[in-house]
């Protein structure tokens, strides 16, 4: 993290640390990764600080939880460029890279009212295609209809 | 390909080489011959929606090569209306039939399907998305009409927006080459992800409201009804039900080998004084869904159609 980051917020001693991420979409990120409604993980954030690789960022830290590669790649949707560290005993213990892949697996439900899917008693997994990278387009795999970032932020499972 | 959910499931040359099969095939089609290469299969046809002629013509492209036919029946009389899922009925039917064939009124449910069982599955029309058994039997109508399937003008006429078969069909025939005119209201453009992929394919595509403005440059007109049942409500279908009607009059500048085809049925869009003009092909298309679809069944099972077939 920049030290312009680590001023504003205070060092933890365990957890994960999530860098760049666009500036604005932090709490679309935690949403991401089911933390909006944790009332049992502290978690830090900084909005809108300036970064010098994306002008403005959003900088997170979830204490006492390691987020696993598969929640990381959650959100490269929305922030593909993030940078994560795993902290232990304030040290960096690991540095990780956010990937998407060519499919979201179970991470939202598809968002057209007429799929499929949308019967909630249909047991097969939800699965979002990344259609293309860039731009980024995604698809639902069962219907085919194109699904925008907060059409999944709207329908996260 | 172990399913036919979209067109993409297919590459060009096994939808020719699907063609070339089905060519073959109609003296079977036609009675003359009789070649039972599917006994011993059994298709289940699940119709969560109404159909005639996808329906009866797999059925009786099953029935023509000597295979069985499971039909779901009646929806209202199925495990369907006690709210048995469509993973729990395709549980059954993976027990019951070699292949199935579906056709539902919910978007994906092919798809779906397909991931819920080993047999391979057909979709025959999921709500607004694909229908790509009736782009077998529509291009095996072009080609049989025009001698190729290779850049000719085609426009697709009316419900865009609702109408699986145009989705499907406009797919298929852009990898061919064709240059493409989507003629429809406003309300009922082209859903937007397929006029992407296809512009980006370099597919030359118009857009436009007007039918009559390029008759004379066309090749194949590709009519198709509004859609009631896809409405949300009256008032909106009202505004937009009878507004594209070909008649006999409109046909003079028309080329000579210009076809008319609709994936039937038709409401008002084509007047019956047309049925008489060497233009109208959409009675011949219908017939050739059972050659295509015995054709794409025996693919799908695994079964080759002999070089000859003869008496």
């Amino acid at each position: 993290m920049s030290e312009e980051g680590m001023r504003r917020v205070t060092a933890i001693q365990n957890g994960t640390v999530i860098d760049h991420v666009p500036a604005g979409s932090a709490l679309k990120v935690l949403g991401m990764l089911g933390l909006l409604d944790s009332r049992s993980t502290p978690i830090s954030l900084v909005m809108n600080v300036p970064s010098k690789k994306l002008d403005r960022k959003d900088v997170m830290k979830v204490e006492d939880r390691e987020l696993t590669q598969e929640e990381l790649d959650r959100l490269a949707i929305i922030a593909p460029n993030a940078s994560v560290a795993i902290i232990r005993d304030y040290r960096v213990a690991e540095k990780r890279e956010v990937v998407l892949g060519s499919e979201l697996t179970n991470l939202a439900r598809c968002s057209f009212s007429n799929c499929i899917t949308t019967n909630p008693r249909e047991p097969l997994p939800h699965r979002i295609l990344v259609h293309s990278t860039n731009p980024l387009e995604l698809r639902c795999a069962y219907c085919g209809k194109s699904q925008s970032v907060d059409d999944i932020v709207n329908h996260l499972i | 390909m172990s399913s036919l959910i979209t067109v993409d499931d297919l590459t060009n040359e096994e939808i020719l080489s699907i063609l070339d099969d089905a060519e073959r095939m109609l003296p079977i089609a036609r009675g003359e011959t009789h070649l039972p290469i599917l006994a011993g299969k059994v298709l289940a046809n699940l119709f969560f929606e109404p159909s005639t002629r996808t329906r009866m013509s797999f059925e009786t492209a099953m029935k023509r090569l000597g295979g069985a036919v499971l039909n779901l029946g009646d929806v209202a009389n199925s495990s369907v209306v006690k709210g048995e899922t469509l993973y729990d009925t395709m549980q059954m039917m993976d027990g019951y039939a070699d292949i199935a064939v579906i056709r539902h009124p919910r978007q994906g449910a092919a798809r779906y399907s397909s991931n819920a069982v080993n047999i391979p599955v057909i979709n025959a029309g999921d709500g607004a998305g694909h229908h790509p058994t009736q782009t077998l039997l529509d291009l095996f109508t072009i080609r049989t009409c025009h001698g190729t399937l290779e850049g000719l003008n085609v426009a697709l006429v009316g419900d865009l927006r609702y109408g699986r078969t145009v989705h499907s069909l406009s797919e298929a025939l852009a990898r061919f080459g064709c240059s493409l005119t989507f003629i429809s209201p406003s309300s009922l453009t082209m859903p937007e992800e397929i006029v992407t992929d296809l512009r980006s394919s370099g597919t030359s595509i118009t857009e436009t409201e007007d039918l009559h403005g390029s008759i004379e440059q066309l090749d194949v007109i590709y009519m198709t009804r509004i859609q009631k049942e896809r409405f949300p409500d009256e008032d909106e279908y009202q505004k937009v039900a009878g507004v594209f009607k070909l008649n006999q009059s409109d046909l003079v500048s028309a080329k000579k080998n210009m076809i008319i085809m609709h994936p039937l049925p038709r409401v008002d869009e084509i007047s019956p004084d047309v049925d008489s003009t060497v233009h109208a092909k959409y009675f011949e298309q219908a017939f050739y869904g059972v050659v295509a679809r015995m054709s794409l069944l025996c693919r799908l099972l695994g079964v080759e159609v002999p070089e000859v077939v003869s008496e």
